[in-house]
């Protein structure tokens, strides 16, 4: 299938062809750059849905939950779920299937795992053009959960409208690290295992941490769940349903969107830039000559940075005119 | 830009009843040590979840355990439901308790692969390798 036949098999509601459509946009190849050039204008219709935290706070549990939840609510579902890559052999597992079984039967949900494949190309940039497809597809509910390290969180949320940011009763140092980026990305706080002890401290925390954020339009409400019996799911999609209409309908919405995309621009150009200077690096033996002057001290690594920014400059432009 | 090598992506899965998943997880483990996407979907899977995984993750290949003895029952349903979503175009290989006198049987429905208890993890690495098909 070309990538004319895979936008009309997408449009056209084939699984196969969005299967496929998916592996040609993750790769990022330039079938899948057209997939994605075809599909864009009929995405917008889904409510995307980020899902993000630390490893172990039931991140895949809680999008099982919150899928099964608007599947009873009568709303179609595409998931997108992120492990990560071996940064060893770049090979993954990834299980989050095993916590979704019982959905992998039903045909208003459409699952794809991913591996983070290390930074080249970044997630956001893979992630966001797979929730994308998705999106187009027609899914009324697109859900990303990523995995929980660093810079990653952050990116989830250039992937999706409403970012969720999940935590657990146990983990004061959960809370503290969330002070860094995440909890401003954040648009609904849920605390899972909120059967464990110590999960009004946990609330009180990020109560106390949502009150001496910046004010924004938007205030991020605190749910507390217990997705392995479902306890607190039916109020999370109520938050992310009021988080929808806040989008669509306030004064704000068109500054978000805007936002939203000028964040997801900068975030592609970036992981561009990245994959080309690493491209030309390792092309023109450029790094491995820095590498060796830098290591015997005769030029300092700032300057062996800036000198390899031209090299990937001057590579830029030689393509451009070619 | 060149475009680096495809990644191979493979799906394990252990249809049917029996729960021990030991040697699933021992492949799994392997093919992804030697750099490939490895989709688990765990244990008691049915014939069309199998297919409908494979579908979604858009996989290379797709490979079974199974220590029941229902292979005979199971496997050809596998390859039907796969069949019957278009998914044409994978690898399939299996292991775990397939009698020698099953192994034609078993190859005649399309698993090209059939790797007993005891088989050298280098060998099912290589066998994917050699076989998962090149993709336009």
């Amino acid at each position: 299938m070309d990538a004319a036949e895979l936008v009309a098999g997408v449009a056209a509601g084939d699984r196969r062809a969005l299967a496929r459509a998916i592996t040609h946009v993750e790769a990022d190849s330039p079938a899948g750059r057209a997939v994605l050039a075809g599909l864009y204008p009929r995405t917008g219709g889904a409510h995307t849905i980020g899902v993000t935290g630390s490893a172990g706070v039931g991140k895949s549990t809680l999008v099982g939950a919150l899928a099964r939840e608007e599947r009873r609510r009568g709303r179609t579902v595409g998931i997108v779920a992120v492990d990560p890559s071996s940064p060893f052999s770049h090979g993954a597992i990834l299980g989050d299937r095993i916590r979704m079984q019982d959905l992998t039967a039903d045909a208003g949900v459409f699952m794809r795992s991913m591996a983070s494949r290390g930074n080249l190309g970044g997630l956001a940039e893979a992630a966001s053009g797979v929730v994308d497809v998705l999106d187009a597809a027609g899914y009324d509910i697109v859900i990303v959960e990523t995995v929980g390290a660093g810079q990653d969180e952050v990116e989830v949320a250039t992937a999706a409208e409403s970012t969720v940011l999940v935590s657990t009763p146990a983990g004061g140092d959960d809370v503290q690290s969330m002070k860094a980026g995440l909890m401003e990305i954040a648009q609904i706080m849920v605390v899972n295992k909120a059967d464990l002890a110590g999960v009004e401290t946990t609330v009180m925390q990020l109560r106390g941490l949502l009150a001496i954020a910046p004010p924004r339009g938007w205030t991020p409400p605190i749910v507390k769940t217990v997705a392995r019996t479902n306890d607190g799911i039916a109020e999370l999609v109520d938050a992310l349903d009021a988080h929808r209409a806040y989008l669509r309908g306030s004064a704000h919405a068109a500054a978000e969107r805007r936002e939203l995309a000028r964040a997801q621009i900068v975030a592609l150009a970036r992981a561009a830039l990245y994959r080309q200077a690493l491209a030309t690096a390792a092309h023109e033996g450029v790094l491995a000559t820095l590498v060796e002057e830098v290591a015997t001290r005769r030029r300092d690594p700032r300057d062996a940075a800036q000198t390899l920014l031209a090299a990937v400059w001057r590579h830029g432009q030689d393509t451009h005119e070619a | 830009m060149t475009t680096e090598q495809r990644t191979i992506r493979v799906l394990i899965a252990k249809p049917g009843l029996d729960g021990h998943d030991r040697g699933a997880k021992v492949v799994a483990r392997a093919l992804r040590d030697a750099g490939m996407e490895v989709i688990y979907t765990g244990i008691r899977q049915t014939p069309e979840m199998i297919a409908e995984a494979a579908l979604q993750e858009d996989v290379d290949v797709v490979g079974l355990s199974i220590l029941s003895g229902a292979h005979l029952e199971l496997f050809p349903r596998v390859v039907a439901e796969l069949k019957q979503r278009g998914v044409d175009d994978v690898l399939l290989f299996c292991g775990g308790i397939i009698p020698e006198a099953d192994v034609p049987a078993v190859q005649a429905m399309g698993f090209t692969g059939v790797f007993g208890p005891g088989t050298d993890t280098t060998q099912i690495i290589e066998f994917v390798r050699e076989h998962a098909k090149e993709r336009a």
